[in-house]
């Protein structure tokens, strides 16, 4: 089994690292502010009523995030 | 050495801002991510003498209040929370604008003494525009609660720059933070802020656009952080340039 996806498909609960953001420009920098660097941890914390933003716990804080640019964060999974 | 805004005389203060300062009133930004307890630290400082409206064109939140310490009057300004200056909400806008075009004497950032690693982000820049920088850590009641323990002397020696462990929530930290603003108000107190230095391709573009950036705006502002943003392609920073550049021969005749 591939443990490699891309963040929007991280199940509850499940906890990554980041391998490397794909988007450019202002919404790379977004990301990277919010903490998602490579090689750091990220945990899918709940989903919103519609499944879009997604909770995510980055460095000790939780912040939703859309899967228009989580989709391209690749991260792996820890077990 | 060039002349500093303060010695200028020159700021956007009022014209960008709408703050009302005092002749000899200083001006503190505080700046830091939400939730840290900037408000909190504001009200212990200003009490009572605050007063809240928006800042000039936008839907953001500004908290000014007052206090007099030692030999000084001080404008607390509150800025948006937000975890960087860089990317593009109003919110960001205006924390960074002020910083930068607002030339406060001293801006202290507050962090979460729980999460370091993500509120060092925020300081990190804020670092890169100015160099009287305070950094707070606020939550340290937290932070004890959860075993984290903070080496205080080697982070102060790694920024550069002052750093205070507080709990704002119960006052501990005010004094401590009180005699730093002082002191660095009256210069008894020299920082060394961390500044990144990127590969060598960037620095030289860096230099290319800073000497033109002199040329147009003088020494009154960071040029080096001005560029870096530059070739960020950042349109926001190239509009705020250009309304110092109209209002750069009202503050020649100040100087
Ligand atoms: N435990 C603890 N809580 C604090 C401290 N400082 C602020 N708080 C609490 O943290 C929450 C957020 O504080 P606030 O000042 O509104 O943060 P702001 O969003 O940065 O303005 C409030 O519930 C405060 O009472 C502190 O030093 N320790
Ligand atoms: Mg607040």
């Amino acid at each position: 089994m591939d443990k490699k996806v891309p963040l929007h498909l991280l199940p509850v609960g499940q906890k990554a690292k980041v391998i490397v953001l794909l988007n450019k420009g202002l919404s790379r920098r977004r990301l990277l502010d919010l903490g998602l660097i490579k090689d750091s941890l990220v945990k899918t914390e709940r989903l919103s009523p519609s499944g879009n933003p997604i909770a995510y716990n980055i460095k000790g804080s939780v912040i939703a995030l859309r899967k228009e640019e989580t989709k391209n964060v690749l991260v792996e999974i820890i077990s | 050495m060039g002349l500093t805004s303060q010695s200028s005389g020159f700021s956007l203060l009022k014209e960008k801002f709408e703050i009302q300062k005092k002749p000899n009133q200083k001006v503190i930004a505080l700046a830091g991510n939400p939730n840290t307890g900037k408000s909190t630290l504001f009200n212990n400082l200003t009490g009572l003498n605050q007063h809240t409206g928006n800042w000039p064109g936008k839907t953001v939140t500004n908290a000014q209040g007052t206090f007099k310490y030692k030999d000084n009057d001080y404008l607390l300004v509150d800025l948006p929370g937000t975890y960087s200056l860089l990317a593009n909400s109003v919110e960001e806008e205006v924390a960074r604008d002020f910083i930068c075009f607002g030339n406060p004497d001293i801006t202290i950032v507050i962090s979460d003494s729980t999460c370091l690693e993500r509120n060092l982000n925020l300081v990190l820049q804020v670092l890169e525009i100015t160099d009287n920088v305070i950094v707070c850590l606020n939550l340290m009641d937290e932070a004890k609660r959860k075993g984290i323990t903070i080496n205080i002397k080697k982070l102060k020696e790694k920024l550069g720059v002052p750093v205070i462990p507080m709990v704002a929530r119960d006052g501990k930290g005010s004094k401590e933070l009180l005699d730093t603003i002082d002191k660095m108000i009256k210069k008894e107190i020299k920082t060394t802020p961390y500044r990144l230095t990127y590969n060598k391709k960037t620095e030289n573009i860096v230099n290319e656009i800073e000497k033109k950036l002199k040329n147009l705006i003088g020494n009154k502002l960071n040029t080096r952080w001005l560029s870096l943003r530059l070739i960020d392609g950042d349109k926001q920073i190239l509009k705020s340039i250009d309304e110092i550049v109209k209002n750069n021969s009202l503050s020649k005749e100040e100087i």
